[in-house]
C-alpha cells in the first residue's frame, strides 16, 4: 500500500535573528490509510514543528529549507497559498492540544462544524446543520441537538475536545494530525477519547498522526512509531518493536523513566526503588552536537559518536534506529 | 506562639472523639485533617464546595498521595494546608500548629515548616530574582541564621538539588523547566520544613525530567526525613513515590489507604476507573474491553445527593443516588465510600485475581 | 515579562530550553531590559518623541544662559511683532518679550508636570494597591472613593481648589494631582488583581512574606512597567491642565509659566497671534514629545508588538 502522507528528509529552519537554527533536520515519515503513527519525543524536539510544517502552518521565522511533504501525491511544500487552504480542513486537518484556545468563543458549535463544510464542499446551510449535527453524534455527544446551539465556554474540555473532533472529520479528511489531543484531559476523559478517535479511525480509513510524550498513549493508539530526538527521528518501527526491543539508547532510557502502574499482586511487591534516569538535558536549539545529538547524555557514548554522524542501522525491514551501537542494543 | 520543643503535645482543634492517640509525638501524625471545608462564593450567588469535608492525618516520614481529576479539589486541600486559601470549617494541625485558626505573625512564623512545590516551575519563580536569591528569600523573610549561614545553607541546598552553586546569578529564564523546578525544591527545602506539599510537581515535565525530579523527592525525603503530601493527577506517579494514598472526587475522599493495599485491593469503582484508564508502555492488549466510565465530573456548585459518583457509576443502584455512603473501614487502615464495596467484583482482572 | 524568555513563538510546543549552568546557549534570549531597549531604540515615533523632549529641556535649562533676558522686563512697545529688533518673537501686551516668556516658563510648566503626576501616581498606586490586593470590602470602599472623584468634573473641582487656597504654584500641583489620581488607581488595582494570583507570589507567601513585602517588594515592581507608562502620560495631560487653569485666569500670577502667558494674552488672540500661538506650539511639542516616548516604553514592554 502507498503511503498517503510522506514526509522525505524533512528541514525545517527557524532565523531566531542573530542565526538561523534547523529545528528539524532531515526527517523522514510514512502515514497509511487506516494506520496511526505516533511520533513522540520530548518538548523541543521538533514533532510539533514536524505537524505545523505539513500543514503548512509554521509560525513566522520558520521556514521549510529542503525536502519534501507529499499528500496523496500532491507536494505541500511548494503548494500554492489558495491551494493549501482547500486542502487544510479537507484532505488534512488538526486536533490541537488546548481545545478552549482552538475554538472560536463567538460562534456556535454548529457554525464551527458547519462552516468548514460550507467552505469545502459548497454545502447549502441546511445541508451543513444536518452534517454538523451528524458528526456530533458521531464524536457521541450527548443530546445533539440542543449541542448545536451551544457555545464553547459552556462545554466541558472534554465535550470541546469531541467538537475539535468533529470538526477535524467533517470534511472527512485523508490524514488527521493530532497534536498532543488529551494532554489537556483527564485520564478517564483521555481514554474516552482514544476509543472514539479508534472506533471513527476504522469507519473511516483516516491516518493518523498521534504527537504525544506518552509512551503509554503509543501503546495504546499507534500501529508505527517515530521516535524524535533534538530534531532528528531516531527510530522508527512497528509499535510492538519499539516498546519491546528499542534499540537507541534515547528510546530505552524513555522506556525506564516512565512509572508503571502495578495493580494486582505485583502492588505488594518491595518498591523497585529509583526510576531509571537520562542524564542531562535535551540540548537547546544551536548547540546541538555535531555526530550523534543523544551522545552527551548516552551511558555508551564512544569516541565514534562524538565523532562520526551516526549510521541508520536497519534491525529488519521495518524498524531502524539511527545509532552507532544500535545492532548490540537490540540485541542485548 | 512561641517556638516550643516538638515534643509538645498539639492543640487539638478538632471536635471528632477519637483524638486521643494523635499526639505529636516523633513517630505520630504530623499532619491531622478533620472534616476540612473550602467553599468558593460566585458572583451569582452560588457556592463551589471545591473540599466538602475531608478527614485525614499523615504519619510523620510519610508521603501521603491525593490523587483525582481536576476538579476534585486536590489542588484547594493542598492550597489550605498552606494557608493560600482560608476553609470555611474543619480544623488542620501540622506538628505543634493548630493552623486553621492562625492569621497574622503566627501564620506567618509556622510556614517555616510547612512549603510547598508548585506545579507550574515556570510561573512560580519571580522573574525578577536570581536563582540564589530566590532561594534563600524563605530564610530572609524569616530571619533565620545569618547572613554568612543562609548562604551556606543556600550552598549546600543548590549541591543537594544537582545545581552547581553558581548558578546563583542566574535568572530564572536562563533555567530549563526542570532546572527551575530544581530551583522550586531547593527553595521549598531551605527552610528545614517538616511538611512539603507538592501540587502535581512532575505534571508540567518532560518523562525524563519528571524521572529525574521524582527520584530526586524521593532521595531527599530519605535523607531529611521529610513528610510529603504529594497531588497527582497520574496513579503510577503515586504509586511510585508515595506510601499512602487518598482518592478524590468531587470534593471527598472515596478510598483511602496504604499504597499497597490500594493498588493491590482497589475496592472503590472510580479508583478502578482511573486504574483502568491508566496507560502503560507495556500493554500490548489493545483489542481487550477496558472498564471505562462515561461523562465526566459534576459540577461541585451542586453536588448530586446520595454518592458523588453515582452518576458515572456502572454499578450505582437506587440506594446509591439516594444515601451518601460514608468512608468505612475496609481492613487495617483501608477505608472505602461504596455501599457495595464489600459485593463488587473489580473489572480489572488484576484486581479481581488478588481479591 | 517573563514571556519574552520564552522565545520564539507561543505556537512551538515548548521552545528549545536554555542551557544548562556554566556558558547559555545561542537561543537564549538577551535580558529583559537589553530586549527592551533594542525594540524602543527601533521605534521610530518613539525617537522622534525623545528629540522633541531634548528639545524641551535644552530650552528650560540651557535657554537662560544664551538668552539671560529678563521675562518680566519690557523690551519694546507692546504687541511689537516677531522678527523686530528688540524681541524675536515678538512682545506680549505690555511689551514682555514672548521667547524669554517661553524659556522661563517652560521650568514652571515642566515642574507643574512633573509633581502633579508623580501625586496622582502615588495616590492611584497606593489606593489602587490596596484595592487591588486585598479585595472584598477594603476594595469596595476604595473604588468608591475613586468612582466619587472620578464622576466630578475634573476641571471645576481643579478651580474649586485652587480659589479656595489661592493660585499659587502649590495649590495648582496639588489640585491637578488630586483631580487626576482615578485613572491610575484603575490600572494599578487591575494590575495587582491579575499579579497577586501567580504562583510566584503566593510561592512568596508560603515562604512567610508580609502583606508589605508582597505589595511593595513582589507584586509592585511586576505592575510597574504600564503604570510608568501611564506616568507619563499624567504629565502630558498635567500641563494641558495647569495651561487650561492659566487660560481660565487661575494660574499663578508670580510664576512664569507657558499657561501664565496663554491666559494673561488671551483677548488679543486675534490682535497679536504670536502671543498666546507661540507658548501653545511650547506645550504642543511637549505634550507630543512625552506621549510620543509613553507609546514607546509601552510597545517596547509588550514582547506582542515588539515583533513587527
Amino acid at each position: 500500500m502507498d503511503p498517503i502522507l510522506s514526509v522525505r528528509d524533512l528541514v525545517v529552519e527557524v532565523d531566531t535573528g542573530s542565526a538561523v537554527h534547523k529545528v528539524i533536520d532531515g526527517v523522514s515519515l510514512d502515514l497509511y490509510p487506516g494506520k496511526t503513527l505516533g511520533v513522540v519525543g520530548e518538548s523541543g524536539c521538533g514533532k510539533s514543528m514536524t505537524a505545523l510544517a505539513t500543514m503548512g502552518l509554521l509560525p513566522d521565522r520558520f521556514r521549510v529549507a529542503g525536502g519534501s511533504i507529499q499528500l496523496a501525491g500532491e507536494e505541500m511544500t511548494t503548494v500554492k497559498p489558495s491551494r493549501l487552504r482547500q486542502l487544510r480542513g479537507n484532505a488534512i486537518s488538526m486536533i490541537f492540544q488546548e481545545p478552549m484556545t482552538s475554538l472560536n468563543p463567538l460562534l456556535t458549535v454548529e457554525r464551527q462544524i458547519a462552516e468548514v463544510v460550507e467552505l469545502h464542499q459548497q454545502k447549502s446551510r441546511a445541508e451543513a446543520r444536518d452534517i454538523a449535527l451528524e458528526m456530533l453524534r458521531a464524536v457521541q455527544i450527548p443530546s445533539p441537538e440542543a449541542r448545536l446551539a451551544a457555545y464553547p465556554h459552556e462545554l466541558s474540555g472534554g465535550m470541546r475536545q469531541r467538537v475539535m473532533i468533529a470538526i477535524a472529520l467533517a470534511c472527512r479528511p485523508k490524514v488527521i494530525i493530532a497534536d498532543e489531543p488529551t494532554t489537556a484531559l483527564d485520564v478517564t476523559v483521555q481514554a474516552q477519547i482514544f476509543r472514539l478517535l479508534r472506533d471513527l479511525q476504522m469507519d473511516t480509513e483516516t491516518a493518523i498522526m498521534l504527537i504525544t510524550h506518552d509512551l503509554g498513549a503509543v501503546a495504546e493508539m499507534a500501529d508505527e512509531v517515530a521516535v524524535f530526538y533534538a530534531g532528528r527521528s531516531i527510530e522508527t518501527g512497528p509499535v510492538a518493536q519499539i516498546l519491546d526491543t528499542p534499540a537507541h539508547p534515547y528510546t530505552r532510557g524513555l522506556m525506564s523513566c516512565t512509572p508503571r502502574l502495578k495493580l494486582g499482586a505485583q502492588a505488594r511487591e518491595p518498591d523497585a526503588g529509583a526510576l531509571g534516569e537520562i542524564p542531562g538535558m535535551v540540548p537547546p536549539l544551536g548547540r546541538f552536537p555535531k555526530a550523534c545529538r543523544f551522545a552527551p547524555r548516552c551511558a555508551l557514548a564512544d569516541a565514534r559518536c562524538t565523532h562520526d554522524a551516526p549510521p541508520k542501522v536497519a534491525l529488519n525491514d521495518a524498524h531502524a534506529a539511527l545509532c552507532w551501537h544500535a545492532k548490540e542494543e537490540a540485541f542485548a | 506562639m512561641t517556638p516550643a520543643p516538638a515534643t509538645t503535645a498539639a492543640p487539638l482543634t478538632g471536635t471528632a472523639a477519637d483524638t486521643g492517640s494523635q499526639r505529636d509525638t516523633p513517630h505520630g501524625n504530623l499532619v491531622d485533617v478533620q472534616d476540612l471545608k473550602v467553599h468558593f462564593p460566585l458572583a451569582n450567588g452560588n457556592v463551589v464546595r471545591a473540599v466538602d469535608g475531608v478527614t485525614f492525618k499523615v504519619a510523620r516520614g510519610a508521603s501521603f498521595g491525593i490523587v483525582g481529576e481536576s476538579g476534585s479539589g486536590k489542588s484547594t486541600t493542598a492550597q489550605a494546608l498552606t494557608r493560600l486559601v482560608d476553609p470555611v470549617s474543619g480544623s488542620m494541625s501540622v506538628g505543634r500548629h493548630s493552623l486553621s485558626g492562625l492569621t497574622g505573625e503566627p501564620l506567618r512564623l509556622a510556614r517555616k515548616d510547612i512549603q510547598m512545590v508548585f506545579q507550574d516551575p515556570f510561573s512560580s519563580l519571580n522573574p525578577r530574582l536570581r536563582a540564589g536569591k530566590a532561594v534563600r528569600e524563605p530564610l530572609d523573610l524569616m530571619g533565620i541564621g545569618t547572613r554568612e549561614e543562609r548562604e551556606a545553607r543556600v550552598d549546600e541546598l543548590f549541591r543537594a538539588v544537582g545545581l552547581h552553586p553558581d548558578a546563583k546569578r542566574l535568572f530564572p529564564h536562563q533555567f530549563s523547566g526542570g532546572q527551575r523546578q530544581r530551583l522550586c525544591i531547593a527553595r521549598a527545602m531551605v527552610t528545614e520544613p517538616q511538611l512539603v506539599v507538592c501540587d502535581e510537581p512532575v505534571s508540567a515535565l518532560d518523562v525524563a525530567i519528571q524521572a529525574q525530579i521524582l527520584n530526586l523527592l524521593k532521595r531527599l525525603r530519605q535523607e531529611k526525613q521529610l513528610t510529603y503530601i504529594f497531588i497527582s493527577h497520574d496513579l503510577a506517579v503515586v504509586q511510585n513515590i508515595c506510601t499512602h494514598v487518598a482518592v478524590m472526587y468531587l470534593g471527598q475522599f472515596v478510598e483511602t489507604g496504604p499504597v499497597e493495599e490500594i493498588f493491590a485491593n482497589a475496592k472503590h469503582p472510580y479508583t478502578w476507573s482511573l486504574m483502568a484508564a491508566a496507560l502503560s508502555p507495556d500493554d500490548r492488549d489493545r483489542g481487550r474491553e477496558r472498564f471505562t466510565v462515561t461523562g465526566e465530573p459534576p459540577s461541585p456548585i451542586n453536588p448530586p445527593k446520595g454518592c458523588r459518583f453515582a452518576g458515572r457509576c456502572p454499578f450505582a443502584q437506587d440506594r446509591c443516588r439516594a444515601e451518601k455512603p460514608e468512608l468505612r473501614k475496609m481492613g487495617k487502615d483501608h477505608k472505602v465510600a461504596c455501599h457495595f464495596a464489600e459485593t463488587l467484583t473489580p473489572p480489572l482482572p488484576e484486581l479481581a485475581l488478588a481479591g | 515579562m517573563t514571556q519574552t524568555a520564552m522565545e520564539p513563538t507561543s505556537a512551538m510546543s515548548k521552545p528549545a530550553k536554555a542551557a544548562s549552568i556554566p556558558d547559555e546557549a545561542a537561543i537564549t534570549p538577551a535580558h529583559p531590559a537589553t530586549e527592551f531597549v533594542r525594540a524602543f531604540a527601533r521605534n521610530q515615533s518613539a525617537i522622534l518623541g525623545l528629540v522633541l523632549l531634548a528639545l524641551v529641556f535644552a530650552l528650560t535649562f540651557l535657554g537662560p544662559v544664551i538668552y539671560p533676558l529678563n521675562p518680566y522686563e519690557m523690551v519694546d512697545m507692546p504687541f511689537a511683532a516677531p522678527g523686530g529688533e528688540y524681541a524675536p518673537l515678538g512682545t506680549d501686551y505690555i511689551g514682555r518679550d514672548i521667547l524669554a516668556g517661553i524659556i522661563s516658563g517652560g521650568k514652571a510648566t515642566l515642574a507643574v508636570g512633573a509633581s502633579s503626576a508623580l501625586i496622582s501616581v502615588v495616590i492611584g498606586i497606593l489606593i489602587g494597591s490596596f484595592a487591588g490586593y486585598f479585595g472584598g470590602f477594603i476594595d469596595a470602599a476604595l473604588m468608591k472613593v475613586t468612582e466619587f472623584f472620578q464622576i466630578l468634573p475634573a476641571l471645576l473641582l481643579a478651580m474649586l481648589l485652587v480659589s479656595i487656597f489661592g493660585a499659587k504654584l502649590l495649590t495648582i500641583i496639588i489640585a491637578i494631582g488630586i483631580v487626576s489620581w482615578p485613572q491610575t488607581a484603575r490600572l494599578a488595582r487591575a494590575e495587582f488583581m491579575r499579579i497577586r494570583k501567580l504562583d510566584y507570589v503566593n510561592a512568596a507567601r508560603t515562604a512567610g512574606a508580609k502583606n508589605s513585602y508582597l505589595i511593595f517588594a513582589v507584586i509592585l515592581p511586576a505592575a510597574l512597567p504600564p503604570l510608568i507608562v501611564a506616568a507619563g502620560l499624567a504629565v502630558g495631560s498635567a500641563i494641558l491642565f495647569e495651561a487650561g487653569l492659566s487660560f481660565l485666569g487661575l494660574g499663578d500670577p508670580n510664576v512664569m509659566s507657558w499657561g501664565l502667558i496663554i491666559g494673561q494674552n488671551r483677548n488679543y488672540l486675534l490682535d497679536a497671534w504670536w502671543t498666546v500661538t507661540l507658548p501653545g506650539i511650547a506645550i504642543f511639542i511637549t505634550v507630543l514629545g512625552i506621549s510620543l516616548v509613553g507609546d514607546g516604553i509601552n510597545d517596547a514592554l509588550n514582547p506582542k508588538l515588539r515583533r513587527r
